[in-house]
């Protein structure tokens, strides 16, 4: 499927002659499915479907207390300090944004009342801007008005460096004016096609002026509104112990008819994983668990108990190795892996193309992760649209061994490959984690059968992610041949995944090894696909750039996707939750019920 | 006695001192970083995570940091937790209450089985009795907790379904189903920490016991025509707790430190759960306060030992 294509049947939808769902179907026919495909009506001026929850209950209350365990304890409440997930996690149950992703990657409202779409003329055609009318009559749970006011303070507040928030690369670049109490407007400095990030899912909760105005800058830690929410959201705030547990109860005002459904919501933190499961899954104590990083095989045991069940939400994260072309093992002006030194054998297509083969994925899909992962080629795998057709994957041991021997490499008397006096011997590593030492010894096994040598190394993973300068062993250093993790794709567009790709993210010791492309490998056409997707305000245009920059890298072997992740949460039978991959667990907290 | 005590006071704040040293070194040596889970999340510039350490000083030297500590507890200031910018007294304070009532329970129920059996063993050695609370001991100190622990989640929670194995610190219900609510949910933790530390009690009741029983003062009691009972709970116990109270003594930090192992089990959310949180994230102020305020409590409760031993045996003399 090309642009052509694409742009004639968003024709056909304007003219009535296709249906919105029959969009959907016709992309997903060509696996390019649906789910920002919104994004792409939306540039057109194409009317949004209402995206429809099945909430049931005609009343709001009555459905008894509702018991989460985020075996993550949440251990503090204010969304712009949040240092990881499970923080937002437990802000959102008080606070809410202008709108949230659902599971398509459609967005819904929750404080604004429409999504600005090119259709109302809310989405400027030119992407500077962009406006958000607010929902009226909405009250934060101490009584105050919910206006414009709250949201420019809230885009103040974390933009402004010394409150220290974590969301400060959200709002640092845009402008946000009021245009009235309940518009507001904002401005960005460049064409940007993006433009629901700011006030939108995660990074988007909105917090109270008038609560959070004293403490902004550098008095943000004094706030007793950081432990004590004030929000908008179903529930209000009763107690908290960071690191333990969060209590809230209905809101009686809640601007949504009939919610919450639910009269008092509880989130429980602390544990592992497995007994969170089986909290759920089998004894029932608790009604919902997140992140369930336990081997299938376990999940499918508890669940023949038949109280709850594991809930798979397809996601962006993927799992991959990654080949380094640069030499780990020479230091050049007091670093490894620089983009100065190259390889003795990992910049030979023909040694990454046989490593490739060398990976057998199904088996790693099949033995290891179950229904946590899916297969695949590609370093995109979500949303849908964004995913290129033209990679493929195969596992075979033979094609690995002739593609080795047609590019010289001969085996030795130690059955290992050489050429040149180098040898086929790479070191590989990866973070302490059952799976994923599973995974390396597959991998291990199929090479020693082509005549390459692999040594395991596995680093805790508190090393292997920390940011430690001194430390030789983090990921970002790469200070090894072959290395695997997996990175997280939290927004539904990959334009900012895409910065592991572009040249000038390389990690280095200049900039302490912060930078996102952590392969080292750049080529130029990637960088020009990049910076050209970065303005362009064609949706089809810049599918067809971000899929090219994946078939760059996974095409040339540097990056060698393994399995598409899918998140875990683990759900009693008798619940009915609002899971997204997009958003956070409890990014519709309000609508989940008890059929 | 006064110029004793003073004197181990003396001793005690330098090497207060000392621990203080070589915990804030360990833990600066060791690798991690509390803002590691910005550093793989596409959506926060690294800028940010650079801004953060910096504001919050992890980047300054060593030395720095340790002095910037001291003088801040000195006055008083524990400092404020990397993760959730409460200061840490505040979340210590709010942890106690749970690792007090836990930790405390069973340190009762230890003592509660450990005094009679290992009293009835020693006035019957190598009876059928004294073998089978020996066996029971033997096995009671011989399987950690997290192992008891988990056996007992699966038999008391999976299999039988009677008791819940997720503690909560908030129990809504009022009046007597409060009470049993709590109960119900304390007596797996308490049971496995109870049940270990009564088999060491247990071992230790019976041998001292055992070691006063054959003394003469004691045959001679008997010789006086003293009823059996007289004999060993005055003549007999009295002397023979004399190190058993030191022990306990010096079991109570613990009280107040928590049990890392069982309270993650059981998701107690008490100190032990709090230190083991804070070191998997990084959270340096934290670990310090709580090993800290530990290393405190263990020289003020040897000494509360050492005083107490005086007192209760006056042979001792303190020099």
């Amino acid at each position: 499927m090309n642009e052509t294509e694409i742009h004639g049947m968003v024709a056909d939808v304007k003219e009535g002659k296709l249906s919105r769902r029959g969009f959907m179907q016709r992309l997903a026919a060509f696996g390019v499915a649906a789910p920002t495909a919104w994004h792409i009506l939306d540039f057109h001026g194409v009317a949004q479907a209402q995206s429809l929850t099945a909430y049931k209950p005609t009343k709001a209350g009555g459905g008894g207390p509702l018991k989460i365990l985020l075996w993550q304890a949440p251990t503090l409440l204010n969304p712009h300090f949040a240092i990881g997930t499970k923080d937002q996690e437990g802000s959102r149950v008080f606070y809410e944004p202008l709108a949230g992703w659902d599971n398509e990657g459609n967005l819904v409202p929750f404080l604004a009342a429409e999504i600005p779409s090119r259709e109302n003329g809310a989405v400027s055609a030119d992407g500077l801007s962009v406006t958000w009318k607010l929902k009226p009559n909405v009250k934060w749970h101490d009584g105050k008005p919910f206006t414009a006011d709250d949201c420019l303070f809230t885009a103040a507040y974390a933009a402004d460096p010394a409150t220290a928030a974590t969301t400060i690369g959200t709002y640092k670049d845009i402008k946000v004016e009021k245009i009235n109490d309940l518009t507001i407007k904002i401005t960005f400095e460049k064409p940007t096609p993006f433009w629901a990030d700011a006030f939108v899912g995660a990074a988007g909760m909105i917090l109270p002026k008038h609560v959070f105005e004293p403490f902004k800058g550098a008095a943000s830690r004094d706030a007793p509104a950081n432990l004590k929410p004030v929000g908008t959201s179903a529930y209000k705030f009763i107690d908290f112990k960071p690191g333990d547990i969060l209590r809230g109860e209905r809101n009686p005002d809640y601007h949504i008819a009939n919610q919450p459904h639910f009269d008092t919501v509880e989130v429980k933190g602390g544990g592992d994983a497995v007994s969170a499961a089986r909290a759920v899954i089998q004894t029932g104590e608790f009604d919902y668990a997140w992140n369930m990083q336990v081997e299938d095989e376990i999940l499918l045991r508890m669940e023949r108990g038949g109280r709850g069940k594991a809930i798979p939400v397809s996601s962006g994260n993927i799992e991959f190795i990654m080949l380094n072309t640069t030499d780990p093992w020479t230091e050049v002006d007091g670093e490894r892996s620089s983009v100065k030194t190259k390889h003795p054998s990992l910049t030979d297509p023909a040694v990454r193309q046989a490593i490739n083969l060398l990976i057998d994925r199904e088996s790693v899909q099949k033995f290891i992760y179950g229904r946590g992962g899916k297969a695949t080629a590609n370093f995109v795998n979500a949303p849908p649209r964004y995913v290129s057709p033209n990679m493929k994957y195969e596992f075979s041991i033979d094609k690995a061994n002739k593609i080795l021997d047609d590019a010289g490499w001969v085996r030795g008397s130690d059955g290992i490959r050489a050429k040149g006096g180098t040898k086929l011997k790479y070191v590989y590593q990866t973070s302490i984690n059952a799976p994923r030492q599973k995974n390396q010894a597959i991998v291990k096994q199929a090479a020693q059968r082509a005549g390459i040598d692999i040594e395991l190394k596995s680093v805790t993973a508190s090393v292997f992610f920390s940011s430690d300068v001194a430390n030789p062993d983090t990921y970002s250093k790469f200070y090894c041949d072959i290395q695997m993790y997996t990175t997280t794709m939290l927004q539904p567009d990959p334009e900012r995944f895409m910065l592991q790709l572009v040249s000038w993210e390389i990690a280095n010791k200049e900039n302490k090894w912060q930078g996102r492309n952590i392969s080292r490998y750049s080529s130029k056409e990637a960088d020009d696909a990049f910076r050209e997707a970065q303005n362009s305000l064609d949706p089809a245009r810049r599918t067809a750039l971000f899929i090219r920059m994946n078939d760059i890298f996974c095409g040339e072997n540097i990056l060698v996707p393994v399995l598409a992740r899918t998140r875990m949460a683990a759900s009693s039978n008798n619940l009915v939750v609002q899971p997204s991959g997009w958003d956070l667990d409890l990014w519709m907290l309000n609508a989940w019920f008890r059929p | 006695m006064g110029t004793y005590l003073v004197r181990r006071l003396l001793i005690a704040l330098p090497s207060l001192l000392g621990i203080s040293v070589v915990l804030f070194t360990v833990l600066a040596l060791a690798p991690g970083d509390p803002f590691e889970e910005m550093a793989t999340n596409p959506n926060i510039p690294p800028e940010v995570r650079l801004a953060l350490r910096e504001k919050f000083g992890i980047d300054d030297p060593v030395y720095l940091r340790y002095f910037r500590w001291l003088t801040a507890m000195m006055q008083g200031d524990w400092g404020f937790s990397f993760a959730s910018r409460v200061n840490v007294d505040t979340l210590i304070l709010q942890r106690l209450p749970a690792t007090i009532f836990v930790i405390g329970s069973s340190q009762i129920l230890a003592l509660a089985i450990a005094l009679p059996v290992g009293i009835y063993a020693a006035t019957r050695p190598y009876s059928v009795f004294d073998q089978i609370a020996n066996t029971f001991a033997f096995i009671g100190f011989s399987l950690p907790t997290f192992f008891t622990g988990l056996l007992f989640i699966l038999v008391f929670s999976i299999w039988l379904d009677w008791l819940p194995f997720v503690y909560r610190s908030d129990i809504t219900a009022t009046g007597w189903r409060w009470y049993w609510e709590q109960i119900r949910q304390a007596i797996m933790p308490v049971m496995v920490l109870g049940l270990f530390q009564a088999a060491s009690y247990t071992r230790y009741v019976r041998s001292a016991v055992l070691d006063v029983i054959r003394l003469d003062f004691v045959t001679t009691a008997r010789a006086k025509g003293l009823g059996e009972k007289t004999v060993v709970v005055r003549h007999v116990v009295r002397n023979a707790l004399i190190p058993v109270v030191t022990l306990v003594a010096l079991q109570m930090p613990t009280v107040f430190g928590g049990a890392i192992v069982t309270e993650q089990i059981f998701r107690i959310p008490g100190i032990g759960s709090l230190l083991i949180s804070a070191i998997l994230s990084n959270d340096t102020p934290v670990i310090m306060a709580v090993t800290f305020v530990f290393a405190c409590l263990v020289v003020t409760f040897n000494l509360i030992a050492d005083v107490l031993y005086g007192w209760l045996d006056p042979r001792i003399a303190f020099r």
